[in-house]
């Protein structure tokens, strides 16, 4: 038979014990650390952004001392209980009290963070403020636009049987509130003010994403989603989608363009109708 | 459980056909399912290369892709539906068709009824058909790569409409009424094979094998059934329904006023997120098929080789018994910036965290198992440590997704892509390897080099790590999944090195599994012989001859005696006790006791 004893290998105990302490534990933070100043989060630039990285901040540290210490005690045990020993291994199998100990506290951690998680959860879905500026955004393959309510402060109704190449966005000719509207292929909005996303899909399932504002939404055809927000810095941002909606949903991007009220209206009077 | 079934035992000659091919041999079986699989995670493996071959190098020139997919590529450059597809095609390959019928329809089938001491499984006839629905089901699925429009190219999840209507992607012509047919035809081959598990399990135990007797491989692999019967009719109702919308003009997931390509939609009524609760109703449950056999497959690797009973046996079957019930109220959480209420994702926020209870209590008493062991460093056992830190590291992972306020940044990001690569297909492949590396003698009657598993493990444990854990970063930047190239954001163009670097793991990684290839299929013509029991284990399936003749037992069934831990037992003869061995009254106390109290000094 192959001899068994060969693989009571300290050297093995030590090699597997040290990567794992050193490539998985030490690299792992390590890497985290320098991955922060290259590949990290885009800065952001929305009120309820700020609240969702304190708890990804939350969570990184109770992950990572949970990551470092289960592989720390993983390596150790490994490297240490490799020796090639003439006495046996211990015959313990069983110790309540010390088992309920790690049922319990990762329970509690965990009853913490699903508090703290239920918490910013219930205040990114809070009521849209009345005042909130309403934009209604249509995806479909492969681009994004927005219609602001014009003067009169209502959409026009829409159908898809209205669609042509002259009304692109297939609004209700008979519909006077339509007449105002306005339709963009940015979307324009005021810097500490909220605005309130209205999505919606013609053709397949999409999903509005707006990396710097942490904003992620589904667009469900058949359907109207929404997400609102309040953007904090002026600037030129990305929209993207995130959801595979085909064969151009690489190429699927948009501009938002957060400003000055003065800046938006501005905008908003230069648009046709 | 008591009845004898010496039938079984009487010898009928068997032609080549019936005895290899069309067998009703449940350990044929179970090696059809597992040599199939590998196969298969071949083909997968081709096609996450393709996938890091765009994201890498997008502009190189790879001519073996070329020659190997003519249609998926113009001017040298791979065209973004080729890539859906073969996106589509790797997750629905590695997940039913590699790590599912690898780990249920393999080593269910090969070692429940040798772990319980029976002679074969329950409906020996069913298992067959179960096997052999699993061949047409991949000449259907590998046939769409060569229908107009390709294959499959909705995702493994084929949401809808994208995948309910023709012209919304090009795989959504016949490509992906095959992947449907396909994939309905591999259910009823699990449906079969859980049916026959959960009944030998039940029905089939040898004398004296108690529930509380089984070992823990069993014991996943008897939930894991559990959770496949109640779990894939859910999906295999959702895929008939889906070929009804394609084909019978119904309406499920499509609603009205939809407009693809110009042209009005005609369906109406139907709802999309429809699909993606009865898809994820199976998805999640899905998961933990593919996570509690390697489960099982560990526990028994660690005890086996670290000499040491393992630790907490009721609190391991409690947990997994857990797993499997809070596995069917989690699906939720794949849903969190669907469109569903705010309200439900919170509810399922809650149950997800606490899925991750019963989790960490395995991870604990692997670890306590470990402590003052004697380790043995077999290559399953190389194996089955780097599982414990793939399944950690995945699993605290999960924890930033359960949170819907943090999951509305990184769903569909390559954060998603990164932690399931760890808790759920890395982990579940390093479940894999320690099982065909642990029963690998019992199966072929051969031993594995134990070298060339050793040099698997390195490359494949250090190479899953510079692949996948890069892949986080990416995710945080933002990347999303699923994109052909990451070239049209600004945001995301500062990732060119990161995805180079992943990419070449990538490459790593891929070359590395030819070592395993190859001393697979080396070990099995010319491999040392394996007497009965190479490991010094304790379960039944090591008291039956290697290879186990047909019928597993010859005259007489095994009567069980003990638990199946009974490793370094104080005052013992040896080091290990077998399941058969009789009680032997001084023995017996120490062998059965709970002791509770601090432990002895290691």
């Amino acid at each position: 038979m192959s001899n068994l004893s060969e693989h009571y290998s300290p050297t093995t105990g030590k090699r597997l014990g040290l990567l794992i302490i050193i490539m998985v534990a030490i690299g792992g933070v390590v890497s985290t650390f320098w991955a922060k100043n290259r590949w990290w989060f885009p800065p952001v630039a929305s009120q309820h952004g700020v609240d969702v990285d304190r708890l990804v901040t939350i969570t990184f540290i109770v992950t990572g001392f949970v990551f470092v210490l289960v592989h720390l005690v993983l390596g150790i045990f490994v490297w240490r209980y490799a020796a090639a020993r003439e006495e046996r291994a211990i015959y313990w199998h069983d110790h309540r009290t010390l088992e309920l100990t790690y049922t319990l506290v990762p329970a509690a951690i965990l009853l913490t963070l699903i508090s703290m998680g239920a918490v910013t959860w219930a205040r990114v879905h809070s009521p849209v403020p009345p005042q909130a500026l309403r934009i209604d955004v249509l995806a479909q393959q492969f681009a994004w636009t927005f219609r602001y309510p014009g003067p009169d402060g209502t959409f026009g109704r829409t159908e898809v049987r209205f669609v042509s190449r002259d009304n692109p966005r297939g609004m209700d000719p008979a519909d006077p509130a339509g007449r105002d509207d306005i339709i963009s292929r940015e979307m324009h909005i005021v810097v500490n003010e909220p605005a309130v996303a209205l999505i919606h899909s013609r053709d397949v399932l999409h999903s509005f994403f707006l990396p710097n504002f942490r904003v992620k939404q589904d667009a469900v055809p058949g359907m109207t989603t929404q997400f609102w927000f309040t953007p904090t810095r002026e600037g030129r941002y990305e929209l993207a989608c995130a959801e595979l909606c085909g064969v151009g949903h690489y190429i699927m991007r948009g501009q938002v363009v957060v400003e000055s009220k003065n800046a938006f209206e501005t905008w908003l009077a230069g648009q046709t109708h | 459980m008591t009845v004898t079934h010496d039938h079984a035992h009487a010898e009928h000659k068997q032609s080549w056909i019936t005895k290899y091919v069309f067998s009703q041999d449940h350990k044929i079986i179970g090696i059809q399912y597992l040599l199939t699989s590998f196969v298969m995670a071949a083909i997968g493996g081709v096609l996450a290369m393709l996938i890091r071959m765009q994201l890498g190098f997008p502009t190189w020139n790879f001519y073996w892709a070329q020659w190997l997919f003519p249609g998926g590529f113009s001017g040298n450059q791979m065209k973004p539906d080729f890539y859906l597809a073969v996106v589509t095609m790797h997750g629905t390959i590695m997940i039913f068709f590699v790590l599912t019928t690898a780990l249920s329809g393999g080593f269910g089938n090969f070692l429940i009824p040798l772990t319980i001491g029976a002679r074969d499984m329950a409906f020996p006839f069913l298992n067959m058909l179960s096997y052999w629905l699993y061949p047409p089901a991949i000449v259907i699925l590998l046939a769409s790569f060569l229908v107009t429009g390709g294959a499959a190219a909705a995702g493994w999840t084929a949401y809808p409409p994208l995948s309910a209507l023709r012209n919304a992607v090009p795989g959504s012509h016949m490509g992906q009424t095959l992947w449907l047919m396909s994939l309905a035809l591999l259910i009823l081959a699990f449906l079969f094979g859980s049916l026959n598990y959960i009944t030998t399990v039940l029905q089939l135990r040898a004398r004296g094998m108690s529930m509380g007797r089984l070992p823990l491989v069993t014991w996943a692999q008897f939930l894991t059934a559990i959770l496949m019967l109640l779990a894939f009719p859910v999906l295999l109702a959702a895929a008939i329904m889906l070929l009804f919308d394609r084909h019978l003009g119904t309406s499920f997931f499509v609603p009205s006023g939809l407009m693809i390509g110009g042209q009005l939609v005609t369906h109406q009524g139907g709802n999309p997120l429809l699909w993606q609760h009865l898809f994820w109703f199976l998805g999640h449950p899905e998961v933990y098929v593919l996570i509690l056999p390697p489960m099982g497959i560990v526990s028994e690797v660690l005890s086996n080789n670290g000499r040491k009973p393992i630790f907490g046996y009721p609190f391991m079957v409690g947990s997994m018994v857990a797993i499997m019930f809070l596995s069917f109220l989690v699906w939720g959480h794949h849903m969190f910036t669907s469109g569903m209420h705010p309200l439900v994702g919170t509810a399922f926020m809650v149950t997800t965290l606490i899925i991750a209870v019963p989790s960490a209590i395995k991870v604990f008493n692997w670890l306590a198992t470990l402590w003052g062991a004697k380790i043995r460093f077999t290559s399953a056992m190389l194996f089955a440590i780097g599982f414990v830190s793939l399944f950690v590291t995945g699993g605290l992972t999960g924890i930033f997704l359960a949170s819907p306020a943090v999951d509305i940044y990184f769903q569909d990001t390559f954060f998603v892509v990164a932690h399931f690569h760890f808790v759920m297909a890395s982990a579940s492949l390093f479940g894999l390897f320690a099982g065909t590396y642990h029963w690998f003698p019992k199966m072929f009657g051969r031993m594995m080099n134990e070298r060339l598993g050793k040099i698997h493990f390195w490359l494949t444990f250090i190479g899953i790590y510079a692949t996948f854990f890069p892949m986080h970063f990416a995710g945080t930047a933002g990347m999303m999944r699923r994109i052909f190239s990451t070239g049209q954001y600004e945001f995301l163009r500062h990732l060119s090195g990161l995805n180079i670097f992943i990419s070449l793991a990538a490459f790593g990684l891929g070359i590395a599994q030819l070592i395993f290839a190859y001393n697979f299929i080396a070990s099995w013509i010319r491999g040392p012989k394996a007497e009965r029991n190479p490991w010094k284990s304790n379960t039944l399936e090591w008291q039956a001859e290697t290879p186990p003749p047909h019928g597993n037992w010859g005259a007489h069934l095994p009567e069980v005696n003990r638990w199946p831990y009974d490793y370094s037992v104080p005052g013992a003869k040896d080091d290990f006790i077998p399941q058969t061995a009789p009680q032997v009254p001084a023995v017996a106390g120490a062998a059965v006791d709970d002791t509770e109290g601090s432990p002895p000094k290691p």
